[in-house]
């Protein structure tokens, strides 16, 4: 009689929240080991020294902190835009396209209308042309997903090259000083059109207005009609139209949100925090966020925890690269080994291994 | 006359990458994969085929540059198969996303390549730029003899082995997922795991294979970035967006490599023709090069459209099979 030892995985009924976070804590724990020997292995420091030096990085000072909230702020209403495009199955990846456009906007408004209009209604006009403009961006696939079944991920994805061409053509019309191939801080000396300080805070504008988007698009998900509408459709497109909802009106309209509010991402950041425009406005947080968003799972409250972990270890590693003398991409590389580990803890979230003998010869039989 | 010939030797050598990367990742998305890693995967050869011919020649004062050439192109194929497999394992084994895998890997794999080019010549005690001058002649020898005939020569002869290689990689690769059983089976993958995994046909295995091939051939499009076209060196964020060029072109392609050869020549114009049209103003050319991505979106829509199904995605691609579900 032959044993084997044989591993099956069994996706599990049911798991409690608090196994649930203990497995993603271990990921994050063995996630930062990890990072700990790449970073020991590249700069032979020592390894609490670097932790240090990472937590100083983030929230040092206070300007650090507030740095580190602001990115995370950006993350986090990104995310919260790209959530129901993806509940209802849609793979929005053209974030960063529809960041840059709604940030093309607000420069232009700032250039052209910054000196002619008070301060309150360049506000309320930079956002809503920046919602507009992102929405463009996302109405298109929309469009075509809905009526000719367009492959979405592609056209979303191709659209953000489009965007970084344009934002290329404007630069070219914008350039301060001549010469410089960049747009240089718009309206420095006036500041019209920039976002206003609340209580000395640069970034608490943004705060707050993330805090606002965030708090209607959950709510919006969970308590209307909308809501569950987009659902449906995410589930099954014909379940949806047996149920007499109209796939192509969900589509599209839930695109709209979904881009509009990556605009407005773009107006927070081009006129809330760095005053210029350039391809790397987006600075590939239109893709970070769709990973934020994916592994929360569409939970307004785990994309606090996972935005603020990833911004944190960024901003950290960017300081030992300084401190060390080395580039700042180490803090890529970081970013992605925590991000194969959080993907790939879900697995044992879902599902959970056994193993089991088996008789080999009675298998063969 | 020598304007043209630069034209098409330009238009070549910024195609090749892009082909290497569209080859790889036909193979990639017809089991059924969309790997938006490439891009990173690209940069992850790239950069390691650079680091292995600069250990290589920092170890011998008297390097050669074929030792070195070989050096490189495994060091490549290593770190691309790394990426192709860390894809694979997390998206199949471990089920998780695609899009979300692909992106992770390709901030990881970005910034994998520029931070050691930047600092790996610093780490190893040197100033400056990394620089490989032996090892990159070996990749930018012409062919022998052929090479000096006139326009001829210079146009079809003129380039070192990987461009030759990266268009025998995409006809055999047409070859095999036309008119072999791997291909069927691997294209049977890609339209519906059920049915090819009722049929037998050993799902897991095709998605890994298929995956890790493509990476490892997409890879290579760095390598020859770095290589071949920089001549040995690195430039931060340098190879730019031709990833993700490489991913429009397979859609332009419309999933045949045969097709991504004439593609990357017509992306590779297009990538450097803003320069060669006399009377264009910056912001003109600005949009020139938007046009392969425009191109492509047109591309999309009209075969979406014509809805044949020999131009389509392959029908399952970036879903995820698990065999419990069905």
């Amino acid at each position: 009689m032959k044993k084997k030892k044989v591993i099956h995985m069994v996706r599990r009924t049911g798991i409690s929240t608090a196994k649930a976070w203990s497995i993603r804590i271990i990921a994050v724990l063995l996630a930062l080991l990890v990072c700990a020997f790449v970073i020991v292995g590249i700069t032979g420091a020592n390894p609490i020294a670097v932790y240090g030096g990472i937590i100083d990085g983030a929230v040092g000072t206070s300007s650090r902190t507030w740095i580190t909230i602001r990115e995370c702020v950006f993350l986090l209403i990104v995310a919260a835009g790209l959530t129901p495009a993806f509940k209802m199955r849609f793979w929005n990846l053209g974030a960063e396209g529809q960041i840059l456009m709604g940030g093309l906007a607000t420069a232009a408004v700032m250039i052209y209308l910054g000196p002619m209009l008070q301060d309150w209604l360049l506000w309320i006009i930079i956002i809503v042309v920046s919602m507009l403009s992102g929405l463009v961006w996302g109405l298109l696939p929309a469009i075509f997903k809905a009526y000719f079944n367009t492959n979405e991920s592609l056209f979303t994805l191709m659209m953000n090259y489009v965007a970084m061409q344009i934002i290329d053509v404007a630069i070219v019309f914008w350039e301060n000083p001549k010469g410089s191939n960049s747009v240089g801080v718009i309206n420095q000396v006036g500041k019209e059109g920039w976002f206003p300080s609340m209580f000395g805070q640069q970034y608490l504008f943004n705060v707050i207005l993330t805090a606002i988007t965030m708090i209607l698009v959950f709510s919006y998900m969970r308590y209307s009609k909308h809501g569950y509408e987009l659902r449906v459709v995410g589930e099954s497109y014909n379940t949806a139209r047996y149920a007499g909802i109209n796939v192509k009106k969900v589509i599209i309209r839930t695109m709209c949100l979904s881009s509009a509010i990556a605009g407005l991402a773009g107006a927070m950041i081009v006129a809330g925090s760095s005053h210029t425009i350039s391809v790397s406005t987006g600075g590939g947080r239109g893709f970070t966020a769709i990973i934020v968003a994916w592994m929360s799972q569409f939970n307004p409250y785990a994309m606090i925890i996972v935005s603020l972990f990833l911004v944190f270890m960024q901003r950290g590693s960017i300081q030992i690269a300084t401190d060390y003398g080395l580039n700042n991409n180490a803090s890529d590389i970081i970013t992605g080994i925590i991000l194969f580990f959080l993907i790939g803890c879900e697995f044992f979230v879902n599902y959970r291994l056994e193993v089991t003998t088996i008789d080999e010869e009675e298998a063969k039989a | 006359m020598n304007l043209i010939i630069t034209f098409i030797q330009q238009a070549i050598a910024q195609g090749i990458a892009i082909l290497f990367g569209a080859t790889g990742e036909i193979m990639t998305e017809k089991s059924g994969n969309l790997n938006l890693g490439i891009p990173g995967i690209m940069y992850m050869g790239g950069i390691s085929g650079l680091m292995g011919g600069f250990f290589y020649e920092l170890n011998n004062d008297n390097p050669n540059k074929w030792v070195g050439v070989l050096c490189a192109c495994l060091c490549c194929a290593v770190a691309s198969a790394i990426g192709g497999l860390i894809f694979t394992f997390l998206t199949v084994t471990l089920r998780a996303n695609q899009n979300v895998v692909g992106l992770a890997l390709t901030t990881f794999g970005t910034g994998f390549g520029n931070f050691f080019g930047g600092s790996i010549s610093k780490m190893a005690g040197g100033v400056g730029q990394i620089s490989v001058a032996t090892t990159a002649s070996g990749f930018q020898t012409p062919i022998p003899g052929l090479s000096k005939i006139p326009f001829l020569g210079d146009v079809l002869f003129h380039y070192g082995f990987l461009t030759y290689s990266a268009i025998i990689v995409s006809l055999i690769a047409a070859y095999i997922l036309k008119k072999t059983r791997t291909g069927l089976n691997l294209t049977a993958v890609g339209e519906s795991p059920q049915a090819a995994d009722a049929a037998g046909i050993n799902v897991t295995k095709y998605k890994y294979v298929a995956t890790i091939t493509g990476s490892v051939i997409a890879g290579f499009g760095g390598l020859y970035f770095v290589m071949e076209y920089l001549g040995g060196t690195w430039g931060n964020n340098g190879f730019g967006d031709r990833g993700w060029l490489a991913i429009a072109l397979v859609i332009l392609a419309l999933w045949n490599p045969a097709n991504a050869i004439w593609g990357s020549l017509l992306f590779g114009a297009l990538y450097i023709i803003d320069i060669y049209l006399p009377g264009l103003t910056r912001a003109s050319q600005e949009f020139v090069k938007m046009s392969p991505y425009v191109v492509t979106i047109i591309i999309l829509i009209i075969t979406s459209k014509r809805n044949r199904p020999e131009q389509q995605p392959p029908a399952s691609l970036g879903l995820s099979y698990f065999r419990e579900d069905r």
